[in-house]
């Protein structure tokens, strides 16, 4: 069992976790702003589970805090997609979409895995991002098939985050299962949701690489991490 | 035309719960929208097994203005309460 496979695991949720706790309190409706910090909960609590197996398996001493709170950058192992801002609340609902869109293929094939601590982790995983996954894509096809301005909304963040779609399905021996395996899975999933949103699939599958292997973040993570981290940095002993 | 979604009305039957009980009220767009509105803004502390919502519009209430005509006849007719039985415990919740 690769450590690096399942900090890949837990860095994808706790990234976009933090990414969509940012909406707290800011979100366009009350039920939006609560369906969110509710999606966001969930991907922290997978993370605690995805990072704690993580540095077990790794026996340097290290816990799930530890990864979260006390590594930089270029440690992370997260999909480059997740890092991406907010901006908008088409733009963060598109991301969930994609991102859930594989994540949910991702965990279903997890949760056979060999190992019965990853395939416990999927299938506790598996029931929270089926609602993940209904609720973007609901939320994807009401504002594309929506008004003028929610439509050019969201195929402007359909176009934006497109390019950050190939790296979910790039794989190598870290990996805790083969991902390329995932695509035609994800492609006819998403194509059927995108047509019903009268959105339109961008032609080049082009894709920013480097956030997964640690390779090359992009610039977005590192100011997130500096809010995410800095309690736990400026006050060590810091309690709850 | 207002840009506020419609408000529907929210009703979760618990874990053990024999029936639906109101909860509150929330706005969607549409039913099923108002369905997952539901689950997370009511059941996020597994409060329920079973949701119904309801569009506050398609609810007829009654007016505060007939409270006397509606119900202070039933005030001194004590008969009407079922207190004259012995109900055995083993009975429970009726």
């Amino acid at each position: 069992m690769s450590v690096i496979g399942l900090i890949r695991m837990g860095d994808n949720t706790l990234v976009l976790g933090q990414r969509v706790s940012e909406w707290c309190g800011h979100s366009p409706a009350l039920e939006e702003d609560i369906a969110l910090a509710n999606t966001a909960l969930d991907l922290i609590g997978q993370t605690q589970l995805w990072l704690g197996l993580a540095a077990e398996r790794e026996g340097k001493g290290r816990t799930a805090d530890t990864l979260a709170y006390h590594r930089d950058a270029w440690d992370f192992r997260n999909l480059l997609l997740v890092e991406q801002p907010n901006r908008d609340f088409g733009m963060t609902m598109m991301r969930q979409f994609l991102f859930d869109s594989w994540h949910l293929e991702a965990l279903t094939a997890l949760a056979k895995h060999d190992h019965a601590e990853i395939s416990a982790i999927a299938q506790k995983s598996v029931k929270e991002v089926t609602y993940h996954r209904e609720r973007s894509s609901d939320t994807v096809i009401a504002l594309g098939d929506g008004t003028e301005e929610s439509h050019a909304r969201m195929q402007s963040a359909l176009d934006r985050l497109w390019p950050y779609v190939g790296e979910m399905f790039t794989t190598d021996d870290d990996d805790l299962i083969d991902m390329a395996a995932l695509r035609p899975a994800f492609d006819a999933y998403v194509g059927d949701v995108l047509a019903e949103a009268t959105l339109t699939r961008p032609e080049s599958d082009f894709a920013h690489l480097g956030g997964k292997t640690g390779a090359r973040h992009t610039e977005h993570l590192g100011h997130m991490l500096a809010t995410m981290q800095v309690l736990p940095r400026s006050y060590p002993d810091a309690t709850w | 035309m207002t840009k506020e979604w419609p408000l529907w009305e929210v009703f979760i039957r618990g874990q053990h719960g024999l029936s639906h009980r109101h909860v509150g009220s929330l706005h969607a767009t549409d039913a099923a929208h108002a369905i997952q509105n539901a689950r997370d803004v009511y059941t996020r502390r597994k409060e329920g097994v079973s949701i119904w919502v309801v569009p506050a519009a398609d609810i007829t209430a009654s007016s505060p203005d007939d409270k006397e005509s509606l119900y202070d006849p039933a005030d001194d007719k004590v008969y009407r309460h079922p207190t004259f039985f012995d109900i055995p415990d083993d009975v429970g919740a009726m």
